[in-house]
């Protein structure tokens, strides 16, 4: 019973890592209709930076803080150099050069900052809580983790349906031509959307390095699951996002702590077919809008 | 409908220009240079493929980017450094010894394809630590039938040992069923009555790891056996699944970064086993190295040694301090050729290959063949650096033979008893070693 | 390329240059040869699924695993001739591919990139949970000789060259058969607009399944050539990396088009060997060094497609008609973007 509830709880810190970078294909996808490949990079990148700092000022908020910082520029400089120029292009161009940015990144973190593995301090105690003598398998970090992303999704989601910029984004996504006729500036929301997408990647970066240890490809396994996570949920919902992680995260938790040394082998394999489950019910996701019906 | 003709024609005509343009640009293959056995003095010639009078080629295939690069992309360069060491001081017999090593990025698809330009491209002499089990198994049959050395593989897999089948190869470390069993007996006699927990990667390394493991421990010692794939960071489930067994030893073939996260799991759940580690994930610098961070937070020490404290280990080379004479060696050469790596387990070992090397072309003769190093080494070399001997005989291309137990304490692995040889099979006994450790030459350069 | 008797001329001269590019060149570009026909047997499938049919597929590296772990089992324990190991790996891959393309009839761009993304981490590890079957991470060994008749010193890259491109020019002569068939107008109906093709009496759901099947019968033959080209299958050879290596290949050449598919496989081949290459020589620094091929193909992959957005192909077209005026078959309609989703 209490190995239940510690892969239930360290399966839900997992999930919320997995949902904060889905959270930010999200917004990419809400925003600009495209698949960022490079989410994971970028998030690596700031990362990188953050440690630099934190290295140099000894202070890990000033790190963080300068990470998000970094998110918000990195994500508008790709956006406006490379991304800009596939508007109008087939789709799959954009997605084909944000591979290309995946590579450009981890080569640049490689020369910058060399190969090694980079150790990542954690914002809080990492030692476990404990219920009386019983540990839960969690620390204070992990508390910060989820709280972090649940509160990020949820300004994001208000902020989608009660605000005007909001507004402004799903419009230009939705309908560029129809946007710029409203009056919407659809270049400069493309760019903030972009800029956001950044800061939430550089956020799930710093709260995942602590486990992973920063290296050039080290997000790139986490970029897979969160991209998981986030067709799970449905690309246009930031709370399917969350909900699509916590899934992933407790479920996978349950086969490595029950199958034993089965259990490592088959963790991709029970993503998909989790992943294959939800898409055969809802092609569009799990809180995907009801489609018209096609005659 | 003559367009579409003449777009073919040119696409046709673009590929013909561009394969002879790949053509030109291509260096011919020279064919290898006469063999020819030199006398013992006198003049240096071309004896065989990668050799002229003034150089020895040699090839390898490194991961230098890619998830399995980080730390063991430390190896060749630390290798290469010591190379120009020994060039630096008159070479081998007046050869500077060239090291072409290429990233595959451990992919055995680009292996195979590094494995063939260094071979039919650049015509190596020999494939030097070729590192990689998956990696090397795509190029060891292509080497074999090309009759090229495949000399000190980086990798402790038995399947180098296959002299009949495979008899350009040969090993070098100590390979992982040799580790399990010296583990596993140090934890049979030092832990008798407490419940054990096996925590290892899932693939050859942690499999043939526990396969001398089991031939050790007895079955009602076990309590759990746990495994991870090493793209998978969660292992809180499996260490959790470890704690509510009662394990109260946890013996773990992982790399260092999944040493160190076993580590932090363990922190995380309040549980405080003893942890016994293979060789290859219990290098202490890298360790606190990837600790640091959590040490900062979790008291007032300074850095992740206090965190490694006590694991115990199994070494094959020397510990890293100062009153080791290899260690000196180390240090020169480091501080001189290769400054900006760190100075830790994955260098020292790279250098230290890199002198059995030298060891081995010292004794393949003025004028080396390929079979000449073949046989060089079948003839047995001495121990150099490592603790044990080496097994290499004409029936027995394995490298290491033994280990001795350590601990770690401040950073630095202390030697717990004596050097322990054994073989890989599951009755072979283990034995204490009758010999001794070597000291450093003074030169740094083996003698001939 | 319109009528069959033309391909066949075009493939019957393509194969003597290849034959006589063979002899010439050194062993080592015997071993490329060989390795750009692979690519171009498999993202040749793949480009047409794409980019014909409209389906993304991020995982065609597991239907080359498919297809290379059984040429392996087949020749380790039932000795086959290699031929007949070839056709049955790829059947057994289509097969696969006719049960992924059902499981993903309904899906469109980025859920299918998703499942198929998933797919291509997920399917290697199988590997590791049967490893007396399928050799865990050590993979699986393969054999492969010169037949007898062609003598003893016939070297064996050149004999992996043939066989290669010999498959590589059939796959694309009949990928070429069915791009201008009535299949291949079925695709493209699909594509554009799935509503009006439906109307027309099309049977959406099996064109698209029919796409899986043929992409992943020429990936699954990639595959195996790629297990007796190089010797060994094991999962670090079928990562995630090599599926997206065959869609970049397949969108750098020119999406939908076939020789596209070789323009693409000649960049992911030889570029970051010509780039590493470069670098190594420089003498710079080892993590700088090995770290420069990286970051400079990822910027050529961007600048391909910010340059040519049509792919290679497209860009080759583009030139030509500088020089013969513009074709109006080959013209394709701007189409504004609409709210309908993309491919990415």
């Amino acid at each position: 019973m209490v190995e239940f509830l510690q892969f239930t709880l360290s399966g839900i810190v997992f999930g919320m890592i997995y949902a904060a970078v889905a959270l930010s294909l999200v917004l990419i996808w809400r925003g600009t209709r495209l698949l960022n490949y490079a989410q994971g990079g970028m998030a690596m990148f700031t990362t990188y930076v953050a440690i630099e700092v934190i290295h140099h000022t000894g202070s890990y908020w000033a790190g963080f803080a300068v990470a998000l910082a970094a998110g918000v520029v990195l994500g508008a400089a790709c956006q406006l150099t490379v991304i800009r120029p596939t508007m109008n292009k087939p789709p799959l161009n954009a997605v084909i050069v944000t591979i290309g940015l995946l590579t450009l990144l981890e080569g640049l973190a490689g020369i910058f900052y060399g190969g090694q593995y980079r150790s990542f301090p954690a914002a809080f105690s990492i030692t476990g809580l404990k219920i009386g003598t019983t540990p839960l398998g969690v620390s204070r970090f992990d508390v910060f983790v989820a709280v972090a992303v649940l509160v990020t999704t949820l300004v994001l989601a208000a902020a989608f349906k009660y605000t005007n910029a909001g507004l402004r984004m799903r419009a230009a996504a939705f309908n560029t031509t129809i946007a710029r006729l409203s009056g919407i500036r659809v270049a400069r929301v493309l760019t903030v959307g972009w800029a956001l997408a950044g800061l939430i990647g550089a956020l799930a970066g710093v709260l995942v390095s602590p486990s992973t240890f920063l290296y050039p490809n080290s997000m790139d396994t986490i970029f897979v699951f969160g991209f998981t996570a986030a067709v799970i949920g449905g690309l246009d919902s930031p709370a399917g996002a969350v909900v699509g992680g916590l899934l992933l995260g407790v479920v996978l938790s349950y086969v490595a702590g029950y199958l034993g040394s089965k259990g490592s082998d088959l963790t991709s394999l029970v993503a998909l077919a989790i992943l294959v489950v939800v898409l055969m019910i809802r092609p569009g996701g799990l809180f995907s809008a009801a489609r018209m019906r096609q005659v | 409908m003559t367009r579409p003709i003449r777009l073919r024609w040119q696409a046709a005509a673009i590929m013909t220009v561009a394969a002879l343009t790949v053509a030109a640009c291509s260096s011919s293959s020279s064919s290898g240079s006469t063999p020819a056995s030199g006398s013992s003095t006198g003049a240096l010639t071309a004896s065989a493929p990668g050799i002229t009078s003034t150089q020895i080629l040699i090839g390898s295939h490194q991961p230098l980017t890619g998830p399995a690069a980080p730390g063991y992309d430390e190896i060749a360069p630390a290798s290469a450094a010591y190379f120009s060491y020994v060039n630096a001081h008159g070479g081998v017999y007046g050869r500077k010894i060239v090291y072409k090593y290429i990233n595959d990025g451990y992919d055995p698809t680009t292996t195979a394809s590094v494995v063939r330009q260094l071979v039919l491209q650049d015509n190596v002499y020999a494939l030097f630590d070729g590192l990689g089990t998956p990696t090397h198994l795509a190029a060891v049959q292509f080497l074999n039938s090309e009759k090229v050395p495949d000399v000190f593989v980086a990798s402790g897999c038995e399947c180098w040992n296959e002299p009949t089948t495979y008899p350009e190869t040969f090993g070098w470390q100590i390979d992982y069923v040799r580790e399990g069993k010296i583990l596993g007996q140090y934890v049979k006699q030092h832990f008798a009555g407490k419940k054990v927990g096996f925590f290892y990667q899932d693939d050859e390394f942690g499999l043939d790891g526990v396969k001398g493991l089991d031939d050790e421990i007895p079955a009602s010692m076990i309590a759990s056996k746990q495994s991870y794939v090493d793209t998978n960071v969660n292992i809180a489930p499996q260490v959790a699944a470890l704690r509510a067994s009662g394990a109260q030893v946890i013996v773990s073939f992982s790399i260092p970064a999944f040493t160190a996260l076993l580590k932090l799991n363990t922190l995380k759940l309040g549980f405080s086993p003893t942890l016994v580690v293979s060789n290859v994930g219990s290098d202490p610098i890298t360790l606190s190295g990837l600790l640091e961070s959590f040490a900062k937070q979790g008291g007032a020490t300074v850095n992740g040694n206090a965190l490694t404290n006590g694991m115990i280990t199994d070494e094959y080379l020397p510990a890293l301090s100062t009153s080791d004479s290899w260690y000196v060696l180390l240090k020169k050469v480091h501080d001189q050729y290769d400054p900006k790596a760190p100075l830790d387990g994955n260098v020292f070992y790279g250098m230290a290959v890199a002198y059995t090397f030298v060891q081995a072309m010292l004794k393949a003769g003025r004028n080396p063949t390929r079979a000449s190093l073949l046989s060089a080494i079948e003839a047995g070399l001495p121990q150099g650096p490592m603790v044990s001997q080496f097994a290499y005989a004409a029936g027995n291309h394995a490298g290491a033979t033994g280990a001795y137990i350590g601990i770690i304490n401040n950073g630095v692995v202390t030697q717990q008893g004596p050097v322990l040889v054994t073989d890989t099979s599951a009755s072979g006994a283990i034995t204490t070693y009758t010999g001794t450790e070597q000291q450093a030459p003074a030169s740094g350069i083996p003698s001939p | 390329m319109q009528t069959l008797p033309r391909r066949l001329g075009v493939a019957v001269i393509v194969a003597v240059i290849v034959v006589l590019a063979s002899i010439k060149l050194d062993a080592f570009r015997d071993y490329q040869i060989a390795e750009i026909a692979v690519e171009v047997t498999a993202v040749a499938g793949l480009t047409l699924l794409t980019g014909l049919s409209g389906q993304i597929s991020l995982g065609n590296g597991a239907f080359m695993a498919i297809g290379g772990y059984t040429a392996a089992l087949l020749l380790m324990h039932l000795n086959w001739p290699f031929v007949a190991v070839l056709v049955l790996a790829a059947a057994v891959a289509a097969a696969s591919g006719g049960v992924v393309g059902a499981a993903a009839a309904r899906l469109r761009g980025p859920y299918l990139a998703g499942a198929t993304l998933m797919l291509g981490v997920a399917l290697p590890s199988l590997a590791y949970a049967y490893p007396g079957l399928l050799g865990g991470d050590q993979g699986l060994n393969v054999a492969f000789t010169t037949p007898g008749f062609l003598g003893a010193t016939f070297p064996l890259t050149r004999w992996q060259a043939w066989v290669s491109a010999a498959v590589a020019l059939i796959t694309l002569v009949l990928l070429a058969n069915l791009y201008y068939s009535r299949i291949g107008r079925n695709w493209r109906a699909v594509r554009d607009d799935e509503v009006a093709a439906a109307l027309d009496g099309v049977n959406v759901a099996a064109a698209r399944i029919l796409a899986f099947v043929v992409s992943a019968a020429c990936a699954g033959l990639a595959g195996a050539l790629l297990a007796i080209v190089t010797g060994l299958v094991a999962p670090g050879a079928f990562t995630i990396t090599l599926s997206i290596a065959l869609l970049t290949a397949a969108a750098i050449g020119g999406l939908g088009s076939l020789p596209g598919a070789l323009w693409g496989s000649l960049v992911i081949v030889l570029v970051p060997t010509y780039v590493t290459d470069v670098a190594t020589s420089n003498g710079l620094s080892s993590s700088v060094g090995s770290n420069i091929p990286v970051a400079a193909y990822g910027v050529v992959l961007i600048l391909v497609m910010l340059v040519f957005p049509q792919g290679i192909q497209g860009g080759l077209r583009r030139i030509l008609a500088l020089f013969t005026g513009p074709d109006p078959k080959t013209q394709k309609p701007v189409r504004p973007r609409t709210d309908k989703e993309g491919i990415s």
